[in-house]
């Protein structure tokens, strides 16, 4: 391809155990962040920042969540919406109360509050498996879906949640430039918990109980530390993303705003980016935030008329015939699909 | 003694459900047999999505996401063309539909994902749910239809000599549950006497023996897949005569997870019987369970119902994974 990366040799163990062993991939992901950093920020409109990057960030940072449940660990859940929901709630209820907490402090505490309720939720799973869990987690979905809209200690008896906006060291998150500084910052971080989390001890006793969880436990691997630690880890992930949709994107949010369809989408997003992969989540997430607003273009484009009803029937199609074309073709989605596009470039013009 | 836990699970909770409201005196004996009689009736149109259900994971398998969709399709479908047509031309027309869907989804979804775990399976009927939502929707439209089954509105007053001011029954309920009961018969007589049911019982059974003894799965599948669009068919039509037919079809469909929890998933009297008892453990809940909870932590209204049988379900699940009728399952290594 364009450079070759022969001749890079390891000499220790630091070396060959980094994220980006490659030289040329260590300078192309940091080129990209400074790229997301500095180039970004000077040169999208208001418009692309709120229906485009501002969701994407955060679902990125939700469907890496779930993809360390289901991807990683094996554990179906329909109901991780909830597990946002619990976030953003408990997220507004620590700033309504405490308000002298910074907001950093605010997220990871709803991240904890979130991951309490996923475990809770994920006690089935120790009994359980596959399909029966998919029941339990739509359990918590319902759960928590009437629990946020019935009890009004939750909302402060308000109809709806609407926190102040975010304050960070005297500094207001309110246009859209700074809330994407913020979220890209905030996904960077836990990207990179992610990725070394998968990588470690406990990402690899969730790999080996998603492969075969009576092996694992032969090998020592116990099921309930495993399951649940997945369960927790995952739903702090999910609470965290759902705070800061709450607060940063939604602004106000009604109680219908973590219904089971968000948790179907997350789905879509993991099975679409691809399950088992950390960039499959961003590549879901992209893919389910742009399609909706390619199909609302592309009619207008090409001449015709289409109603808003029929553009968002047609993209519901769509996103069914993908997951069933993309779980028939490619069951790793578009991150196998990636990764293969690179092994073939790496070689090119060669054929191996 | 296996047999003997779900029996007294099932005695526990109709002891809990059903006897409590009335020892306590919460209300009139006759409004508590209407009560009753609702949360039945409510069961009776799970039970038949449920059944659709465990035909097709006893067959397949697969556990079908999509059901509740497919009630909702048939249900506009029918909706639809009784619009143009008399309504026995419309649900003619609607059974090839559902064949003709049963054909697609074996060939495009089953065939290439067969071995695949049911997990993947269960994702892949994700996808087909949403498909079904939005196409049903682009080709039938989104609005709320009517579906007239010539049936009279009017409730009809029963046991009024038994009870003080009587019970009221509407008689789209009856007419629900002759349905429900009939079709549940056929659906008996044609897995116990045909030479069809007995090769949908043998795939059931095992899928490689039955394939080794010459039964074509792929057939098989459609099959039954077709005769659960035909029971989504009749749930849908109960149902869309009874609330109308609108996209919240497919949700309070999706209720059939709980209850085939709780029956067994491979179980024709399971889903039966978790019907019922959902649907009248639902209704119990919200009207007796429901005030006292809403008073106690100052709630903002009841609604109960709409999680207490996923949470039911899940309690279940610690006790008996199996549910009530099911197999037990002995994991091999």
């Amino acid at each position: 391809m364009f450079f070759r990366e022969n001749g890079q040799f390891k000499s220790t163990y630091r070396a060959d155990q980094q994220l980006l062993p490659i030289l040329q991939d260590r300078v192309f992901m940091a080129g990209l962040v400074a790229f997301a950093f500095l180039v970004v920020p000077f040169v999208a409109s208001d418009y692309l920042f709120l229906s485009l990057v501002i969701p994407f960030l955060i679902l990125t940072l939700a469907a890496i969540g779930l993809n360390l449940l289901v991807g990683y660990c094996g554990q179906i859940s329909i109901g991780h919406a909830a597990f946002m929901g619990v976030g953003a709630y408990a997220a507004y209820n620590l700033v309504l109360r405490l308000p002298f907490l910074n907001f950093l402090v605010v997220l990871v505490l709803a991240g904890f509050v979130a991951a309490a309720v996923g475990m809770l939720f994920g006690i089935p799973s120790l009994r359980i498996k596959g399909l029966y869990l998919g029941v339990a987690t739509l359990a918590a979905q319902f759960f928590l879906d009437w629990v946020f809209a019935r009890v009004k200690w939750l909302t402060n008896y308000a109809p709806s949640a609407s926190p102040p906006p975010v304050e960070l060291f005297g500094w207001t998150v309110d246009t859209p430039v700074r809330k994407y500084l913020f979220l890209l910052s905030v996904l960077l971080v836990f990207t990179l918990l992610a990725k070394n989390l998968v990588r470690g001890h406990i990402g690899r006793a969730w790999m080996a109980t998603r492969d075969m969880d009576v092996a694992a436990e032969v090998i020592g691997i116990r099921p309930i530390y495993a399951k649940l630690t997945a369960f927790g880890v995952s739903s702090f992930f999910c609470g965290v993303a759902g705070a800061l949709w709450g607060f940063v994107h939604l602004g106000a949010w009604e109680p219908l705003a973590f219904d089971l369809n968000l948790s179907l989408s997350l789905l879509f997003m993991i099975i679409i980016g691809g399950m088992g992969s950390i960039l499959g989540a961003y590549f879901g997430a992209a893919f389910f935030v742009v399609l909706p607003i390619l199909l609302n273009r592309i009619p207008g484009m090409l001449g015709f008329e289409m109603s808003t009803a029929t553009a968002s029937h047609l993209e519901v199609m769509i996103f069914g015939v993908l997951i069933v074309l993309f779980l028939a073709l490619e069951p790793h989605g578009l991150a196998r699909l990636w990764a293969i596009g690179k092994q073939k470039l790496r070689l090119w013009p060669f054929p191996y | 003694m296996t047999s003997k836990i779900p029996v007294a699970i099932l005695g526990a909770f109709l002891a809990a459900g059903l006897v409590a409201p009335l020892a306590t005196g919460v209300s009139a004996p006759g409004f508590w047999f209407e009560v009753l009689l609702g949360g039945l009736m409510a069961g009776v149109l799970y039970s038949l999505v449920a059944l659709g259900f465990v035909l097709i994971f006893k067959a397949s398998g697969v556990f079908n996401f999509a059901q509740g969709s497919m009630v909702l399709f048939a249900a506009l479908a029918v909706a639809r063309l009784a619009e143009r047509m008399p309504l026995w031309a419309a649900l003619i027309c609607a059974v090839a539909i559902m064949v003709v869907l049963a054909f697609v989804v074996e060939r495009l979804v089953l065939r290439p994902l067969v071995n695949q775990d049911a997990v993947a399976l269960l994702m892949a009927t994700l996808g087909v749910t949403y498909f079904l939502d939005g196409f049903g929707q682009t080709i039938w439209g989104s609005d709320i239809y009517e579906i007239n089954l010539g049936i009279k509105r009017e409730p009809v007053m029963v046991l009024d000599n038994v009870f003080q001011g009587g019970v009221l029954i509407n008689r789209d309920d009856v007419a629900a549950t002759v349905v429900a009961v009939i079709l549940v018969g056929a659906l008996a007589l044609f897995f116990q006497k045909t030479k069809t049911g007995r090769a949908l019982r043998a795939v059931a059974d095992d899928h490689q023996a039955a394939q080794s003894i010459g039964i074509p799965l792929n057939r098989i599948w459609v099959i039954v897949w077709s005769i659960a669009g035909v029971v989504a068919i009749v749930g849908g039509v109960i149902w869309g005569g009874k609330l109308g037919v609108q996209f919240s079809i497919s949700q309070v469909a999706l209720k059939a997870l709980p209850v085939v929890i709780l029956g067994g998933f491979t179980s024709v009297p399971g889903a039966i019987v978790g019907g019922l008892i959902i649907g009248v453990g639902e209704k119990m809940a919200e009207v007796f369970l429901g005030p006292p909870l809403v008073k106690a932590l100052d709630l903002a209204g009841g609604g109960i119902e709409n999680w207490f049988a996923y949470v039911l379900a899940m309690l279940f699940l610690f006790v008996r994974p199996e549910g009530l009728f099911g197999e037990r399952r002995i994991d091999r290594v």
